[in-house]
Parts: structure tokens; C-alpha cells; sequence
């Protein structure tokens, strides 16, 4: 009998030294805000261009970590839908039509001549990158423009296009290699064939 | 004598250094059209200073450093900018990339030159910026601005300034022709540097295949009698890598993702380092290097001092180019250069040298074939990476792991792909990994820029709103008081004093108004004694009453109006 209750309140004090230690902790190491919609959002490209049917990136990260679906997301493509799938551990799944395809990236273009100054595409961009005032023309400042796309809609007179980025040889990347006969890659043997020929 | 030490791996493949050197430098041709680059070095596209159609002359500066780390450009022969836009450049994507032209005169005409004959003698800032002022740029390969180099600051002490001269690379002697006919013209280049820095140990490294070039570097040395040591080491590619050149010559290994500035050491190249003296003694900008024309192609192998932006159409040429038997074209050497397509691409800072190559000397690399896990690009790797296991995570885009086992240490000097006997590209499996990962680095970054533009947006929205609201607020209350303060004001009007004139009116009226019936009362009076009629007296009172009435309303009006003309 004595066992019994020795046991119990062996096990009874336990409870409660862990329970107070858990309760501190719980309030001590409080978590603010949900960590995993930063990373979320994070990985996510910030075209802000609302194509996920969310406002934002923001809110669409916050409905990932709620339980939304990871493939709505076409400015990102396929390579942000693995790294969310990585992070949140979920089955890749292939970009939802639905939302829009992966088009290569675009840069806003104003035909500044055609532009009456309405500023209906300055209310839109969604990172100011556009400039200008009412009955002014305006311009898009190149280097903050995400190619979302979302002037391209109100403007009255068309003049918006949206332009491909254009490879220079500083954003030029180097492409996967292929057997393709013109790479350097070593002038072994033949080296040693013709020195022995040659001198 | 030094010590040598040792650095991991290496490999000895042919030297073929000796086709080039069976003749002293020659001078290429002036061409026609000189093509500049705007962007030869790290760092940042300089600012052209000139327009089309603009003379310059001959090491007149046409275009400035554009931020820290840039450098200037210089015209290299006299003539008039004819375009300045894109034209193919020397690079890995063959793209193009913003020059300027200048269609040369042939005059040779040079601008007013600077030279400082006693540098010793003037602000250490001064030679500084005179150093940037001349363009500049690590002429070994990199093209890095070396005035930065020169100028590290309160943060590095520089107690080993090491100069490479080991010009590793097969094909490649630009350094080694440099070093035998104008030994004198790099070690004063030397002495510049090294006052500059005030090392206390002074290094030339140099491979010992290069016996002509040790022996002209000594003998000057010995003349001179100066604190310099040539370091004579063993020839094994690549010990002309920056940090394998400091292992070789001070056992210290330069640590992964630092400078050798970190650890006490500056390295310039024996190129750079007569660069310096020729801006120096001379004030001459950096406007020609030595190219290597080699290549069974051609007919006249050998070392050219070439003007910076001549093509390299004109250099072959100039080496009596056969091109019917000219296979590829190789810019750089062969272990670390690439194929060109387009030879119209000009000669810039960091170009050493040319490879016109037949089929024999340089055949279609084979097909690639499955790596065999042999592990012997690991024993020849300098850096001491593990190269099969990058090739995996490069091929499987694995891009995260490949940069946890130091990608971005590898300097690609493709010794791993030499030795594989699987023939596989590997060092362009490395670059393709790296630059995908710049690119992933740089959209992140876009990507965070973009966040907080819109998060800043979104913030001015909100702020706009409120104060939008605070406005009609304070609209609505400023509104309300000044209804309240005119209502006030009505009621207090009649209790104040009455408006003089409005009384004045009031008094006119009241008296004309009394004459008339005055009038009246007088007509009606002598209507009714005329006719006899009844009443007469009573009309007589009324008659005498308005009278009084009339006088008095005359009297108070010529009185109101009195005193206000009396006193206004």
C-alpha cells in the first residue's frame, strides 16, 4: 500500500514540477506572430501582383499557413512551389492554371508619347515604381518594377506594355552544360602528341 | 631563401609556352577603329565623358569610375568617337555590352601628360588617385581595380606583398616576355607598390620554367640592390592562383570567403606592377598590354603590345592568321579561357592572350560519360573541394548543398575536368551552379526590395487615410465654430452701437416724410377755409403740431449731418 502511494506521489510531484517549468516556458519563450508565414513569405516572389487571388504576398502566405493550396503562384513557377513544399513539407504539385502560367520575366514599359497623365496606373503598382502627376507623363522606374502586371488594366489609352528583361552580360547566366564540342576543357593527350611532333 | 611550401592537388599538363617566345615583343598594328568597353574590370561600368563626334587624343580620359569599385578608361590612340552603344564584347555569353568607338586619325597625338618623378616625395593620396586616375586594373586575369588594392586602409596591415609572376597556364607568356625585356620597368612598378604599402617582405613568385625571365629579374635585382626576393618555384598548374601562390610562398592558407588582405598579404601581378611604373614615371594611363598570339593557326607566334580595343580580327591578321586551318578561337588559355565565336571583339585590360587553334591542337572535347566515382579531380583540386561532389548537386540542382561544400571557393581552373577520365565538363557544371545561385541571390534581394516598397506603400496608404479623416474632422469643426461665431454676431448687432449712416437715412426719411404732411395738412387747411368748412381749428392744431414735428425731424437730420461732416 505504502508503495502504491509513494509511487503516486513521486509521480504526482513530477507532474507538477514539469507542469510549472512548461507553464513558464510557455510564457517566458512566447512566440509573437506566426513564424512560418515570414518564411512563407519569404519564398514567395513579391510581385504583389494579386494573380493567387489574395492582396498581396502577404495574405497569400498567411492562407498557405492556413492551409491553402501552394500552387497558385505563377510568377514564382515551379521552383517557388518546390521550396514550399520543401519548407512545409508538402507533395510538389504542378502550378495551377487557373491562376495564370510562368511567363519569363517582364518589366513595365510606358509609351511616354501616348500617356494623357491620368494616373490610374500609379494608384495601381503596387510598389510606387511608377512615376509621374495628373496631366504629367509618366515613366516607370525600371529597377523597382516586379512585372505584376497590374497596370497594364486601368490604363485608358493602352500605352503600358509589358517587355521582356533583356539578357545583358550581367544577368546573363551560364546555361546547364551539354556535350557541346566548342567547351574548353582540357588539352590533355593531344598536348602530348603534338610537343612530341613539334619539338 | 624562402622557404617553399605547398599547396593540395595541381596537375602538369603541356606547357606549349615556347611557340610564343622564339620573338621579342612586337607592336600591333594602330587599327583603324579601337572598340573600349565600358566595363573591363570588377566592379562597375564606367561613365563615358565624351560625345560622338568629339577629338581626343592619345591616353585622354574618355570615361570616369562610376562609384568605389570602377575604373576609368583612356583613348588609346588619338581620333574622334564615331559611336558609342553596344558592340560585341569579350565575354563568356558573346552578348553585347555598351563601348565606345574611335575611329583613329593615325596621328598618335598625345594629351598633356603627368608624369611624378619623385613619387616618394608626394601625399601618399595623391599617388592614389593619380594610380586611379590611369584606369588601373589587375592585368593577371580578374581585372580588379588596383587602387583599392593600394589603399586598404587603418583595417589591414600589409606585412608580405607578394608579386606573381608564376603565369601558370599553358600557352600563355605575356608575363614571362614582359619579364625578360623590361625587368627594370616592373620592380621600380614594385617599389611604387611597396611604398605605397610598406610591406615588410617583398616576394616574386615565378615558376621555374621561366629560367631567360629569373635570370633578367635577378641580374636587376642585384644591380638595383633591392629588398626583393625571387621565389623560384616548382611549375605545376595552377600556383599562379592567388591563393595558391601565397601558400606556395608563405605556408599560410588564405581562409574560405576572405581576402589575402585578411591575412596580411597584397598580390599584384608583374603586368600590373610596370602598369604603375609607366603611369608613374611616365604618366601614361593604362592604354596597351602584351597578348600572346599563339595557335598553330598562325604565322607569327608571339607576344604583341597591343593597344586596348584593338580587334582581335586585327591581331590575327597582324600574326598572319591561315584561316582555313583555324578550328576554334580561345581567348585566355586553355585550361581557364573560352571559345569565341566573333572575332571583331576587341582586346581589353585583363586579355593575355589568343589561341588560334587548329583541329589537331585542340579537337571537340569527347562525349561526357557517367562519372566512375574514381575521386581523382578531388587529388588534383587546389582548393581542396570536393569536386565529384559538387558535380551532383549542380547536376541535380541541388544548389543549397553544393554551396555548403564552398562552390564559391573554386576558382575554376578546370584541373578537375583535366584529369577526368570520364571526360566530363565539370568546371562548366560549376559555373552554371554559380551563376544560378547569383541569380537566385539577386532575385531574393529584388524580391526584399519589392516587400518593403510594398509594405512602405501600404503604410502611406493607411497614413493617408487617417490624416484624409483628421482633415475632415478639422473641416467639419472649423465649419461649425464659425456658424457659431456669426450667429453671435447677429445677436449682438442691435445692441451695440447703430450704424451711422442707416440712423442718418432713418432721420432723412422721417423728416421729408413730416414735410409732406406738413404739406398736406397745410393744403387740406386752406382747402377748408377756402370753402368754409367745419373743423378749420382742429385742422389749425394738426397744422401747428406737424409743424412743430417737421422742425424738429429737420433739425435732428441737420444735426446728424452736421456732426458727421464735422467730425468723420
Amino acid at each position: 500500500m505504502t508503495i502504491i502511494l509513494t509511487a503516486i506521489l513521486i509521480l504526482l510531484s513530477l507532474a507538477i514540477v514539469f507542469g510549472v517549468i512548461l507553464g513558464f516556458a510557455a510564457v517566458r519563450f512566447k512566440v509573437e506572430g506566426d513564424p512560418i508565414v515570414e518564411q512563407i513569405d519569404g519564398l514567395l516572389p513579391q510581385t504583389q501582383c494579386g494573380q493567387c487571388g489574395y492582396p498581396g504576398c502577404r495574405p497569400y502566405a498567411e492562407a498557405i499557413s492556413n492551409g491553402d493550396a501552394i500552387n497558385k503562384c505563377p510568377p514564382g513557377g515551379q521552383s517557388t512551389i518546390e521550396a514550399l513544399a520543401d519548407l512545409l513539407d508538402r507533395e510538389v504539385v504542378p502550378l495551377d492554371a487557373e491562376h495564370g502560367e510562368e511567363k519569363p520575366k517582364t518589366v513595365a514599359y510606358i509609351r511616354e508619347d501616348e500617356c494623357i497623365g491620368c494616373t490610374k496606373c500609379i494608384q495601381a503598382c503596387p510598389v510606387d515604381a511608377i512615376l509621374g502627376a495628373a496631366k504629367q507623363m509618366h515613366t516607370v522606374i525600371v529597377s523597382e518594377c516586379t512585372g505584376c502586371d497590374l497596370c497594364v488594366e486601368p490604363c485608358p489609352v493602352d500605352c503600358i506594355d509589358m517587355i521582356p528583361v533583356p539578357v545583358t552580360p550581367n544577368n546573363w547566366k551560364w546555361p546547364a552544360p551539354v556535350s557541346d564540342p566548342n567547351l574548353i576543357w582540357t588539352d590533355r593527350g593531344r598536348g602530348h602528341l603534338l610537343q612530341e611532333g613539334t619539338e | 631563401m624562402t622557404r617553399i611550401y605547398n599547396f593540395h592537388g595541381g596537375i602538369h599538363p603541356p606547357e606549349n609556352k615556347r611557340q610564343s617566345l622564339g620573338a621579342p615583343i612586337r607592336q600591333a598594328p594602330v587599327p583603324a577603329r579601337l572598340i573600349l568597353p565600358l566595363q573591363q574590370h570588377i566592379g562597375k561600368a564606367a561613365t563615358p565623358l565624351v560625345e560622338v563626334g568629339d577629338q581626343v587624343l592619345k591616353g585622354q580620359k574618355i570615361a570616369e569610375p562610376t562609384g568605389h569599385i570602377s575604373a576609368a578608361i583612356h583613348a588609346p590612340s588619338s581620333g574622334i568617337i564615331s559611336y558609342i552603344g553596344l558592340q560585341p564584347v569579350p565575354h563568356a555569353s558573346g552578348l553585347e555590352s555598351s563601348c565606345i568607338v574611335i575611329e583613329t586619325d593615325g596621328q598618335e597625338q598625345w594629351c598633356e601628360r603627368h608624369p611624378i618623378e619623385d613619387y616618394r616625395s608626394i601625399d601618399k593620396k595623391e599617388l592614389l588617385k593619380h594610380i586611379r586616375d590611369a584606369g588601373i586594373a589587375g592585368l593577371g586575369g580578374a581585372g580588379f581595380p588596383t587602387d583599392i588594392k593600394l589603399n586598404l586602409g587603418k583595417d589591414h596591415i600589409v606585412n608580405t606583398l607578394i608579386i606573381n609572376a608564376a603565369e601558370c597556364e599553358p600557352y600563355i607568356t605575356a608575363d614571362d616576355a614582359l619579364m625578360r625585356e623590361r625587368p627594370n620597368d616592373i620592380l621600380t612598378g614594385v617599389e611604387i607598390i611597396a611604398h605605397l604599402l610598406q610591406p615588410s617582405k617583398i616576394l616574386i613568385g615565378i615558376e621555374d620554367n621561366k629560367p631567360n625571365a629569373i635570370k633578367a629579374l635577378r641580374d636587376a635585382i642585384r644591380e638595383r640592390n633591392l629588398p626583393i626576393e625571387l621565389v623560384v618555384v616548382p611549375t605545376r598548374y595552377p600556383s599562379g592562383g592567388e591563393k595558391q601562390l601565397i601558400q606556395l610562398l608563405t605556408g599560410i592558407e588564405v581562409p574560405s570567403g576572405s581576402i589575402p588582405a585578411d591575412v596580411g598579404i597584397v598580390c599584384q601581378n608583374v603586368g600590373t606592377a610596370a602598369a604603375i611604373y609607366r603611369a608613374v614615371i611616365h604618366g601614361k594611363p593604362l592604354i596597351s598590354r602584351l597578348v600572346t598570339l599563339t595557335g598553330f593557326a598562325l604565322g607569327h607566334r608571339q607576344n604583341y603590345e597591343a593597344l586596348i580595343g584593338t580587334p582581335f580580327s586585327v591581331l590575327l591578321e597582324a600574326a598572319e592568321v591561315d584561316r582555313s586551318k583555324m578550328f576554334r578561337l580561345v581567348m585566355g588559355g586553355p585550361m581557364m579561357g573560352i571559345s569565341i565565336e566573333d572575332d571583331r571583339i576587341p582586346v581589353i585590360k585583363t586579355t593575355n592572350c589568343i589561341i588560334a587553334a587548329t583541329l589537331e591542337e585542340m579537337p571537340p572535347a569527347p562525349p561526357a560519360q557517367p562519372c566512375i566515382r574514381c575521386g581523382m579531380c578531388e587529388q588534383v583540386c587546389p582548393a581542396s573541394l570536393l569536386p565529384q561532389q559538387l558535380y551532383w548537386f549542380a547536376k541535380g540542382r541541388e544548389f543549397e548543398k553544393a554551396r555548403h561544400h564552398n562552390l564559391f571557393d573554386c576558382i575554376e581552373c578546370g584541373a578537375c575536368a583535366y584529369v577526368c577520365p570520364s571526360n566530363i565538363p565539370l568546371v562548366q557544371h560549376y559555373r552554371f551552379a554559380k551563376s544560378e545561385i547569383r541569380n537566385e541571390e539577386a532575385e531574393q534581394q529584388k524580391a526584399a526590395q519589392a516587400r518593403e516598397r510594398f509594405e512602405a506603400r501600404q503604410a502611406r496608404l493607411v497614413r493617408e487615410e487617417l490624416e484624409k479623416e483628421q482633415r475632415r474632422k478639422e473641416r467639419a469643426e472649423a465649419a461649425a465654430k464659425e456658424q457659431a461665431r456669426k450667429k453671435a454676431e447677429a445677436d449682438a448687432t442691435p445692441s451695440d452701437t447703430p450704424d451711422p449712416e442707416a440712423e442718418l437715412k432713418k432721420l432723412k426719411s422721417a423728416a421729408s416724410i413730416a414735410r409732406t404732411k406738413l404739406k398736406k395738412a397745410r393744403e387740406a387747411l386752406k382747402n377748408a377755409e377756402e370753402k368754409g368748412l367745419d373743423g378749420t381749428e382742429k385742422l389749425k392744431e394738426t397744422v401747428a403740431q406737424l409743424e412743430e414735428k417737421a422742425t424738429a425731424a429737420e433739425s435732428a437730420w441737420q444735426q446728424a449731418t452736421g456732426t458727421e461732416q464735422s467730425c468723420p
